[in-house]
């Protein structure tokens, strides 16, 4: 694969995201336009910026990887990354969008009254963030590796640069039309080679070299338990994702935060028919990606072996593009997101603070992504949305749904969730490989339910402790609002 | 995949969590070990934790909830084996031994909650109460607010000493310097919101004088436009007079001021040009009402009105963080920023009347970090930024 031609794709995203950043407010010139300035975001706008936001690395390079080597059972991933979805739409987007707080601490402080759990939440929030980055930094790694030749850390270090840069220098001002652009690229950027390489083949008819159903691995399926606790961490771990939740603020009430709901669940099940259209080529024409452990890099090498020539060169050159556009879109997203939260909480809020704290979102996991290394995109984040599921929310779903949830309760499931899930993903690793029990690989399944319990039970105990505002609160969060009389 | 990175991120973070709650615990194990002083030190320092932790709970008034919780550390104050506190109607509040008698408790302090005087129940068989196979006696001291007697304080102990007496009336009357301390507090908040309303009001005949000149000028000249002028107007009046609420949202708010520039046209013509750059982030945002458009006003107002040629204005509306930033700028004449100070401090009664009213308001509701920050000079036009968070759980639009 030609090295200049890739680089020149991650240069053409680099800058266009952050031109957009910069001049994607919408200018008006006359009064006429008020009404145009200040009307919000349309749904399926806030919709396109929440599908590029949330579309990861793991989505991108992960899932067509992961069916690559495990078959129909890694369908599960793009299933539950958009089933979550559902859980957010009946659960959460609209209560929390009629809430008033900006971030998941916000929420906990509003609805608990209680500063202790805001700084709690504060710090799994962090945590979760700075979990999250790391292997979206693992992924440009990857790429930039694979598609130039270049050492591993360029490229960690390229994507953390550029979104420093355009955070610091307040490039971020319009993120929603610089996430939406970056969902159609990424849609694009998998889109049409997967449809160029589907033309070519059926033009000359090649054989493939292994029918679909033969596992290029000699690695065993994995069971019903994994496939349980799998879902149960993707389903729950979407609803307190710091960065997704933040993007309902553009929806003006809570009506059309559900309207946005619903149109991502129809565009992520769009997007993600194309990773799993290349993961099953993968499977057909290139089985021996499997074996030499390049599974994940399935997508950014198809176009090239599959077509080849400059025709090749070009393809490559897109989903070179679009990749960068996920590591982006989402590292900016958590970047913005914990920046907004590092910086209220430690540094009282200031402009100035809140660039440092930008700078100590992005470099922090930059320095987890130089001492680790990645073998699956899809596995790492599974095991982060774990980790949200045990944590945020228990926290999340009680809050808005239970009179009875009390700051103790809270604080409780948190550490609970926190200890049980990050100790079973320490031990895990001391057992080292693959000889992990499958309870301990794959913990949501046990760490959800334990949390959940933690929670009810100590706020049941501590019945005394429910806030005296809660009535006022739910009374918030349930209420749908008063329509806009003002509107001629 | 348990070779992830992630796996040892995860045993990184319990690691550094795992050393923070130990540290922490063992803080607090050190310094509860620390050196304390002698026996009265400890005792003084003893009553007075208690009653500044009993003070906190009973700072939301005479209720059940803050009384309960009170009733604890007064009990262990006091050394009694119960202690109930009562308001002119009910015991609020039990702690200890006897909760049965809770009931009959009210027709022994009956007589003291009439006549404000403390009293002491040596034998509370002879007053036809008793525990079962035992006698206690009972001391209760009156609580006056003033000259009233809002609640009673009872001291329940097998006998009632003098030493018990004088400390159960002395509780009582910290009780009523707390419920005072209460009363304060309440009314300070009443006062401040009732500065907030005023200062809203001040605003709106501000703005009406003005708009119906404009309009004036119209009536005869050009009777179709002053109607449909007078229409924005209206419309501009539903918003301003509104009855719910002292917030609002920055789009309510660009709406009026979009309202307001329509007047404004009418009378300075293609004067004044106006653009807007607003990020859809900020849209939703709350503000307090009526806090944009008294500052287009004063552009227009104090920066274009006396400047010769065409003036432009811009408003801005960024997301910065957890904070939502408008900056509002005009290239005309500026201000010297010596009257500026002077006006926003109250000393001048000068005609910048919008920009001390929303500045006091921001200080008021967001503390005084939050005031308007204003880059101006004779000459130069005038910069204000306005920043305000974004969360604002408490207040409703």
């Amino acid at each position: 694969m030609n090295p200049v031609v890739s680089l020149v794709a991650f240069l053409a995203v680099s800058i266009t995201t952050a031109v957009i950043g910069f001049y994607g407010l919408r200018i008006s010139r006359t009064t006429g336009d008020f009404y145009v300035a200040s009307r919000t975001v349309p749904p399926w706008w806030n919709a396109s910026a929440i599908g590029g936001e949330y579309l990861s690395a793991a989505s991108f390079l992960g899932v067509a990887g992961l069916i690559l080597l495990s078959g129909t059972d890694a369908l599960w991933f793009p299933v539950g990354y958009t089933a979550g979805y559902l859980m957010l739409l009946l659960f959460v987007a609209a209560p929390l969008r009629r809430s008033g707080a900006y971030t998941i601490p916000d929420f906990t402080q509003a609805r608990l009254d209680s500063a202790l759990v805001r700084r709690v939440t504060s710090l799994v929030v962090v945590a979760v963030g700075w979990l999250y980055i790391v292997p979206q930094l693992h992924g440009a790694a990857l790429t930039i590796r694979i598609t130039t030749g270049l050492p591993s850390w360029v490229g960690s270090t390229a994507v953390v640069v550029v979104v420093c840069l355009t955070v610091v220098a307040g490039g971020m001002r319009s993120i929603t039309f610089v996430q939406a652009f970056q969902y159609w690229l990424k849609l694009t950027a998998l889109a049409v080679p997967v449809v160029f390489v589907l033309l070519v083949l059926a033009g000359n008819g090649s054989a493939p070299q292994a029918p679909l159903t033969v596992n290029p691995t000699s690695q065993a399926a994995a069971g019903a338990y994994q496939h349980i606790s799998l879902l149960v961490a993707l389903l729950f771990g979407t609803l307190g994702l710091p960065h997704v939740l933040v993007r309902f603020y553009t929806n003006p009430d809570g009506q059309s935060a559900r309207r946005t709901t619903l149109i991502v669940l129809g565009l992520l099940s769009v997007f993600y028919l194309f990773p799993t259209l290349s993961g099953a080529l993968g499977r057909m024409y290139a089985p021996e990606l499997a074996q030499s452990g390049q599974a994940d890099a399935l997508v950014l090498l198809l176009p090239g072996r599959l077509i080849g020539g400059t025709a090749g060169d070009v393809l490559s050159a897109l989903v070179v593009a679009g990749a960068f556009a996920a590591f982006l879109s989402t590292t900016s997203g958590l970047v913005v997101s914990l920046s907004g939260v590092i910086s209220q909480d430690l540094f009282g809020g200031s402009v100035k603070g809140f660039r440092l704290a930008a700078v100590l979102a992005a470099v922090v996991p930059l320095g987890f992504a130089f001492m680790t290394d990645s073998l699956a995109l899809a596995g790492s984040v599974g095991l982060v949305f774990a980790f949200t599921a045990s944590t945020i929310c228990p926290v999340l779903l009680l809050g808005i749904w239970w009179r009875g949830l009390t700051d103790a309760g809270a604080i409780a499931g948190m550490l609970t969730g926190a200890l049980l899930c990050g100790g079973a993903m320490v031990a895990g690793t001391v057992m080292g490989g693959g000889s992990a029990p499958a309870w301990l690989a794959q913990p949501a399944a046990w760490t959800v339910p334990a949390a959940f319990a933690v929670t009810v039970a100590v706020s049941v105990m501590t019945k005394g402790r429910v806030p005296s505002s809660v009535d006022r609160i739910m009374s918030r969060l349930h209420v749908p609002e008063r329509p806009v009389v003002t509107e001629r | 995949m348990p070779d992830s990175p992630l796996f040892s991120l995860a045993a990184i973070a319990v690691i550094v969590l795992a050393v923070a709650v130990v540290v922490g615990v063992g803080l607090k194990v050190i310094r509860s070990f620390r050196d304390l002083g002698t026996d009265a030190e400890r005792a003084t320092y003893n009553t007075l934790h208690a009653a500044s932790r009993a003070g906190q709970h009973l700072r939301g008034g005479l209720q059940p909830a803050g009384a309960a919780k009170a009733s604890k550390q007064l009990r262990v104050l006091l050394g009694c084996d119960a202690l109930a506190i009562t308001d002119t109607d009910a015991v609020l509040a039990w702690d200890g031994a006897g909760e049965e008698l809770r009931p009959s408790l009210m027709r022994l302090a009956a007589d003291v909650l009439s006549t404000g005087r403390t009293v002491v129940v040596p034998h509370a068989r002879d007053a036809g109460i008793e525990k079962p196979g035992q006698d206690f006696s009972a001391v209760i001291a009156p609580i006056r607010a003033g000259s009233r007697v809002v609640g009673a304080v009872a001291a329940l102990a097998p006998a009632a000493g003098a030493g018990l007496v004088r400390a159960t009336s002395e509780v009582a009357d910290w009780i009523a310097a707390q419920l005072e301390l209460a009363e304060l507090e309440a009314s300070r908040t009443l006062l401040m919101e009732a500065e907030v309303r005023a200062l809203r009001a001040q605003i709106s005949p501000h703005f009406i004088y003005n708009s119906l000149n404009a309009i004036a000028s119209f009536i005869n000249t050009d009777p179709a436009r002053a109607r449909e002028l007078v229409v924005e107007f209206a419309d501009f009046t539903r918003y301003s007079f509104r009855r719910h609420g002292d917030f609002t949202t920055v789009a309510e708010e660009l709406r009026c001021i979009d309202r307001y520039l329509l007047l404004e046209r009418a009378r300075f013509g293609e004067r004044v040009q106006v653009s807007l750059r607003i990020a859809p982030e900020v849209l939703s945002t709350v503000i307090p009402f009526l806090s944009l458009q008294p500052l287009v006003e004063n552009a227009v107002r104090h920066g274009l009105e006396a400047k010769e040629g065409p003036g432009h204005i811009t408003i801005c509306a960024n997301d910065s963080g957890a904070f939502a930033e408008v900056t509002i700028e005009d290239d005309g004449v500026g201000m010297d920023p010596e009257h500026l100070r002077s006006v926003l401090a109250g000393h001048t009664d000068g005609d910048h009347v919008g920009l001390r009213n929303v500045d006091a308001r921001l200080r008021q509701v967001y503390g005084d970090e939050h005031g308007l920050v204003i880059e101006t000079a004779p000459g130069e036009g005038t910069l204000i930024t306005l920043r305000v968070p974004k969360s604002q759980p408490g207040h409703d639009a």
